[in-house]
């Protein structure tokens, strides 16, 4: 909504909030957002008790299903398809690739439900809607460690008790990197179908089976390398495929390392950040009429 | 004069009504043409006063239409207004839950909105974690509810269950403790929308008494209440809103009377053309009406008032031995007493039949009246919910504001000793 600190029209009162029906594009308020920082983290505080309250197995939910999904995509991709997964071992290949497939998916699915799930909370009180999905993303960003150090863990029983060689090197210190570029994508794709869905629903639809469909159009369940020609391109143009490749070859000796893709990734992750940004400053004003 | 704190100009809210759907895509399409050419909105043009019991042309309604005032400075305002008058919607608009369609306001100072209590309260969550969510929720850093969080506990009641979750608590202790979150909130200026009746009646008055230090403290505060006692002992000035435009702004009692006057014009009189007057072929009724004796009440009804009914008949039985009788419902057809007219041996084509009924009888709420025609005992007519009348309350003094217990509120006499 409207927010600025000074009213250039009548300079000498000095009002703290003036709401106008209509404002600039470019008058983002993301500073609201951080005097909210502390809602910010009881709302991720809330995600994470309300997850797993009166469950006996509790956070240990986090690891059962990256474990389901990687066995299943054993047998069916390594077991029947036969997708050869280079010289990784294919549990670890593709739990590294779940792991980090889930976080940006989990971040994409639950943002992009902001307006309409959210909806009693906001039609209520006033914050600024932002808080929302950025919890979320922090949110699920605890699950993403959890996943990660499964991860791990498997890593070293393949390293300690297989006798497996990996080449660890420097570009394990981009893995902070690779979390916020997916995380950013995830919100700024997220709070985009978010804002397109208070009127008109018919994007939500797409968005559940979308997501699902986008993981085999990025090297989770294949390697970069396995694929060549007009598919290869396909692939490439899929921002989440360098952050993929780029994650797994901190760990593995996999394809090449390409700065030039990630560079387009992070482009592209900035450009959608900020469409999501306008776009959702300019939803939050009104939605509650329309959703 | 103190400085103004809230100042509202030309602000107007505009409703589609009907269903969103394919259809109303064509409407968003062309207003976007008007935009992208830089003209104006074609359909704030159009629009009706919003009145929900008459079927519009339009599709488009003000939900508000150009409301302007302004709040000075530790002023307390009541909204008053019918459903559907607009107070929802003005507070939905300052509380920046959704923009105006034009104008704008202006605030100085930090503004905190009450529309309910208890907002994102997460079941699954203990009293003492929904604490700091509720209040963070409402605008608290973490320190100020750390800072506060005993007091709260305190004022809630429910200190033994605070590290239950909500979900096993009793509808009453949620509410409690919601309130007493609210009820800590320090901002200069507050909005609050009918909390009040909500808890029991000793809650309520602790939930009144907080109130109105909050509002001996020099804060600005905005109260829309059904409650009229409440508004009156609460706020010194009040604004009442009808079909989205102020009508009347000015002393609380003032708005009061303008309000209940113009809510009451409902059934209190019925009068109808011999042609097609309700009946049959013994009798027809050609008026009905209820009115208060006390001159004082300026005609409306209020507890302590002496109330009349009267009804004029056309009859058509000759030689009959009449009397009527009249049944007192409450809203859900429970008939509270009845009363019956003498006996009247007549002939005449036009009967009136006139009952008073005794001020301190009757409790504040609404009644229906059924009326019953009898000739020798035989009901030959009989009209369901005839009149349908509220009974306002008078004022009271002390601070219980809450309803009076009972479909009837006679006044009885009590001896005390000690």
């Amino acid at each position: 909504m409207a927010f600025s600190n000074k009213n250039p029209s009548i300079p000498e009162e000095n009002w703290t909030l003036i709401v106008k029906p209509k404002t600039n594009w470019f008058d983002l308020h993301l500073s609201d957002v951080w005097r909210y920082r502390d809602l910010v983290a009881m709302f991720v505080k809330r995600d994470f008790i309300s997850a797993y309250k009166q469950t006996i197995l509790g956070p240990l939910w986090f690891l059962i299903q990256p474990l389901c999904a990687t066995y299943l995509f054993l047998f069916v991709f390594s077991d029947i398809a036969h997708i050869s997964t280079g010289n990784v071992p294919a549990v670890l290949f593709y739990l590294s690739s779940l792991t980090v497939w889930n976080y940006f998916a989990t971040c994409f699915n639950k943002t992009s439900g902001t307006f309409t799930s959210n909806s009693t909370l906001f039609g209520k009180v006033y914050f600024p809607r932002l808080v929302s999905p950025v919890s979320t993303i922090i949110s699920t960003l605890v699950t993403f460690f959890i996943q990660f150090l499964l991860f791990i863990s498997f890593l070293f029983y393949y390293i300690l008790f297989k006798g497996n060689q990996f080449h660890f090197n420097l570009y394990l210190l981009l893995i902070p990197y690779l979390i916020i570029l997916m995380g950013a994508l995830g919100l700024g794709s997220g709070i985009i179908i978010s804002s397109l869905t208070t009127k008109y629903r018919d994007l939500a639809n797409l968005v559940a089976f979308g997501v699902q469909l986008l993981m085999y159009l990025t090297t989770v369940v294949y390697p970069l390398s396995s694929i060549t020609g007009k598919k290869r391109m396909i692939v490439l143009l899929n921002p989440m495929t360098s952050i993929i490749e780029s994650f797994r070859y901190a760990f593995f000796p996999l394809g090449r390392f390409r700065w030039d893709l990630l560079g387009y990734s992070t482009a592209f992750t900035v450009l959608i950040l900020f469409t999501g940004i306008l776009l959702f400053n300019r939803t939050e004003k009104s939605f509650m009429d329309t959703v | 004069m103190s400085e103004t704190v809230i100042k509202i100009e030309n602000l107007s809210k505009q409703y589609r009504l009907g269903m969103v759907g394919t259809g109303t895509l064509s409407h968003d399409l062309k207003r976007w043409w008007y935009i992208v050419r830089g003209k104006e909105d074609p359909y704030l043009k159009v629009g009706e006063v919003n009145k929900r019991d008459t079927k519009g042309k339009s599709e488009y309604v003000w939900a508000l239409k150009d409301i302007n005032f302004e709040v000075k400075k530790g002023e307390v305002l009541g909204i008053i207004g019918k459903n559907g008058a607009g107070k929802s919607t003005l507070l939905k608009i300052l509380s920046r839950i959704t923009a105006p369609t034009t104008g704008e306001f202006k605030v100085r100072g930090r503004i905190a909105s009450l529309l309910e209590v208890g907002t994102g309260f997460h079941p699954e969550l203990t009293g003492r974690e929904n604490i700091f969510l509720n209040g963070a929720i409402l605008g608290m850093t973490k320190a100020e509810i750390k800072n506060k969080f005993d007091e709260i506990v305190a004022f809630s009641g429910v200190e033994r269950y605070i590290d239950t979750p909500v979900k096993r608590y009793s509808s009453g202790m949620y509410v409690r403790l919601a309130f007493a979150v609210a009820a800590h909130l320090e901002p200069e200026i507050l909005i609050i929308d009918e909390v009040l009746s909500v808890g029991d009646a000793d809650f309520q008055k602790k939930c009144l008494g907080k109130m109105k230090d909050v509002a001996g403290e020099g804060r600005t505060v905005l109260f829309v209440s059904h409650n009229m006692t409440a508004v009156k002992s609460l706020c010194p000035n009040s604004i009442m809103l009808k079909n989205g435009e102020i009508i009347k702004r000015g002393p609380s009692a003032e708005v009061i009377d303008t309000y209940l006057n113009d809510e009451m014009q409902i059934d209190m009189e019925k009068e109808w053309h011999p042609g097609d007057a309700p009946g049959n072929d013994k009798v027809r009724l050609l008026k009905a009406s209820i009115y208060s004796t006390d001159i004082k009440a300026k005609g409306k009804l209020t507890t302590e008032s002496e109330i009349e009914l009267s009804f004029t008949f056309q009859n058509f039985i000759k030689n009959g031995n009449i009397n009527i009788s009249i049944h007192f419902c409450a809203l859900d057809d429970f008939i509270i007493f009845s009363s019956g007219s003498n006996f009247i041996s007549t002939s005449s084509e036009l009967l009136t039949f006139k009952c008073r009924i005794p001020g301190n009888l009757l409790n504040s709420i609404v009644y229906k009246l059924d009326v019953l025609y009898v000739n020798d005992s035989k009901v030959e007519f009989s009209f369901s919910h005839c009149l349908q009348f509220e009974i306002h309350e008078t004022e009271r003094n002390g601070a219980w504001f809450g309803k009076w217990a009972g479909v009837i509120r006679p006044q009885l006499s009590w001896e005390e000793s000690d």
